[in-house]
């Protein structure tokens, strides 16, 4: 009787141990967000979206440039990583079989795991040397190969949700294959699609460390691609780094934009696709 | 048995070279992702030559880094990666499969589902944001229990250093938290595919909760969750940015936890835009070939595991 009452108790202290541990993951994560909502919303106005940031020592000013360069990453990154990555991705769910998909789905999961700092010095490499200068152009060649891989796997796993039967429609009807592809497949995956590329895209925009010798960062406002620009991360890691409290300040308020854009998009997309797809990352 | 789009049928031939270049256009998109593997290495590779043929394979345990004297050595970068990286699965793996195991297994539906969202989102936040909350909370948090340390357990070699904050611990401390999500998602994930027979058989065998929990259903889950682990490893060692602004950002190899250090990628975060010579940026270059050669090697023992998986439940499905 005893050895069963021990282990009962056993048993239910185990339980609660695990209970306490899910305490102890979700404390440190709900503590960040507070922070970063208490000492970034006071910074937040008006002024801190449409001003360019003023030397040290002058109130006020925003981050007008930062924002703006982000959004210029982004829609860059994008550019260039959308099409590879979703071609890329209709090529393995069509081929899915194959030895040459198989390869390509392994490169895919790679370019995953690569940290993000290498892809900032790869870029370094081949086009900020060449190219004699940090650009815009560089930063989000270097955000857009750490987009694809996503896009990519997001794309087949879509595609593959399309019923077989829809594509075998569209070719007895005399589609020809690209058209079934395009017209079929494509546009049946297509919210899933955007939700993953949008998921994607609020990933790279918390990208720092691979912008750092790429877009490298700009105290001025610039629109020209084979210049340096400045970026939401960069600035709050300067900023954050800095001794200085209104830098902090600064900060504070970049991180909790960044922090709702991100975690914004997520939950818009979860509530959107809720009960259609499970969202792979 | 999973659909495969080949185009098997050609209803109409004279439409057959637009699907010819549409096919070539599928072909080489893919064989761009493959090249860019390629790229990736092979431009590492010619990147980091000039310094490894200077110091060989002397580069990876050199411990002198020394930008002047164009002197340098990778260990002290390498053992703060690996140091930091460990320290922070040995804090966030307990946390993450306990949380993994009360999501799965103990907390009701309504609970679980949004805590389970709520932990995920987390895994969204830029790690600048993680790095910054490390410096004005954390920090400060490790430097009275430096202090405190310093006053109570100084012989502790382990514990000894000026109270600044900033260190190996810190880093590690943060680090944790960010890989968090990753370990308790996929945690709770493999114990989710876990069948429901085997929690009913150590049940039904007279076992109590938690005996079946540890016993039947971790011991056929643990390979998902092992894979998790690795994977979460892979992440912390090219973390970047939280740990430049924790770990104190000093080439230094000591047995203490409160004293700084220095990671791979911090050290190419700080100075690779500001090398002083060519040996300079290729030793940076080679810092960052050895970081992709390990986080390779790691994320490609999590695939193994993560794919045994699979391929284990897909078999017991068939």
């Amino acid at each position: 009787m005893l050895r069963e009452r021990l282990r009962n108790v056993g048993s239910a202290v185990a339980l609660s141990l695990c209970g306490l541990m899910c305490l102890c993951a979700v404390l440190p994560l709900a503590a960040m967000l507070y922070h970063v909502i208490r000492n970034g919303a006071p910074a937040i106005n008006v002024a801190f979206f449409t001003q360019m940031p003023k030397p040290l020592g002058e109130p006020g000013g925003g981050l007008l440039n930062a924002i703006a360069g982000s959004l210029t990453l982004i829609v860059l990154a994008s550019a260039i990583g959308v099409p590879i990555g979703v071609t890329a991705g209709v090529f393995l769910a069509r081929a899915s079989g194959s030895r040459g998909a198989f390869w390509v789905r392994y490169a895919a999961d790679v370019l995953s795991g690569i940290p993000s700092i290498v892809f900032g010095v790869v870029v370094y490499e081949l086009v900020v040397v060449p190219m004699k200068g940090f650009s815009a152009f560089s930063g989000g060649l270097a955000l857009s190969l750490i987009m694809i891989p996503t896009v990519v796997r997001t794309t087949e796993e879509m595609i593959r949700m399309v019923p077989y039967t829809l594509y075998e429609a569209a070719l007895a009807l005399g589609a020809p294959d690209w058209r079934a592809t395009t017209s079929v497949l494509l546009k049946g995956a297509r919210t899933g699609i955007i939700t993953g590329v949008m998921l994607a895209a609020a990933r790279v925009a918390g990208e720092t460390a691979p912008l750092l010798f790429t877009a490298f960062n700009n105290q001025f406002w610039n629109m020209k691609l084979n210049q340096p620009i400045a970026s939401l991360p960069v600035q709050i890691f300067n900023y954050a780094v800095a001794p200085w409290d209104e830098f902090h300040q600064k900060a504070w308020a970049g991180s909790l934009v960044l922090v709702t854009l991100v975690l914004g998009l997520s939950i818009l997309t979860r509530v959107a696709t809720r009960g259609r797809y499970e969202i792979i990352q | 048995m999973e659909a495969t789009y080949s185009a098997g049928l050609r209803p109409r031939p004279q439409l057959i070279i637009s699907d010819k270049v549409f096919n070539v256009l599928l072909g080489v998109a893919g064989a761009v992702v493959l090249a860019l593997i390629a790229i990736l290495g092979s431009s590492l590779a010619f990147g980091s030559s000039a310094a490894l043929k200077v110091f060989g394979w002397h580069f990876t345990i050199g411990t002198n880094w020394d930008p002047v004297k164009e002197d340098f050595g990778a260990l002290p970068f390498i053992y703060g990666t690996l140091m930091s990286s460990i320290l922070a699965l040995l804090i966030a793996v307990p946390v993450g499969v306990g949380t993994g195991i009360f999501l799965a297994e103990i907390a009701p539906k309504r609970l679980a589902e949004p805590l389970a969202f709520v932990i995920e989102l987390l895994a969204a936040v830029p790690s600048v944001v993680y790095g910054m909350w490390g410096i004005f909370v954390i920090v400060p948090l490790m430097r009275s229990l430096q202090e405190y340390a310093g006053e109570h357990w100084s012989n502790c070699v382990l514990l000894s250093g000026p109270p600044v904050g900033v260190g190996l611990l810190t880093a590690s401390v943060v680090l944790a938290i960010m890989i968090l999500p990753f370990i308790a998602a996929i945690s709770k994930d493999s114990l989710q595919a876990v069948p429901r027979t085997q929690a009913e058989a150590g049940l039904a065998l007279g076992s109590t909760r938690w005996e079946t929990i540890s016993g039947p259903v971790l011991r056929y889950a643990r390979k998902g969750i092992f894979g998790g682990i690795i994977l979460a490893l892979g992440r912390a060692l090219g973390e970047t940015m939280a740990v430049t602004m924790l770990i104190g950002n000093n080439p230094q190899i000591t047995a203490s936890l409160f004293r700084s250090a220095y990671s791979m990628s911090a050290v190419i975060a700080n100075e690779f835009s500001e090398a002083t010579g060519d040996l300079h940026t290729s030793a940076l270059v080679s810092i960052a070939l050895v970081l992709l050669v390990l986080t390779l090697a790691v994320n490609a023992l999590a695939r193994l595991l993560i794919w045994g998986v699979v391929s284990q439940s897909e078999g017991k499905a068939a």
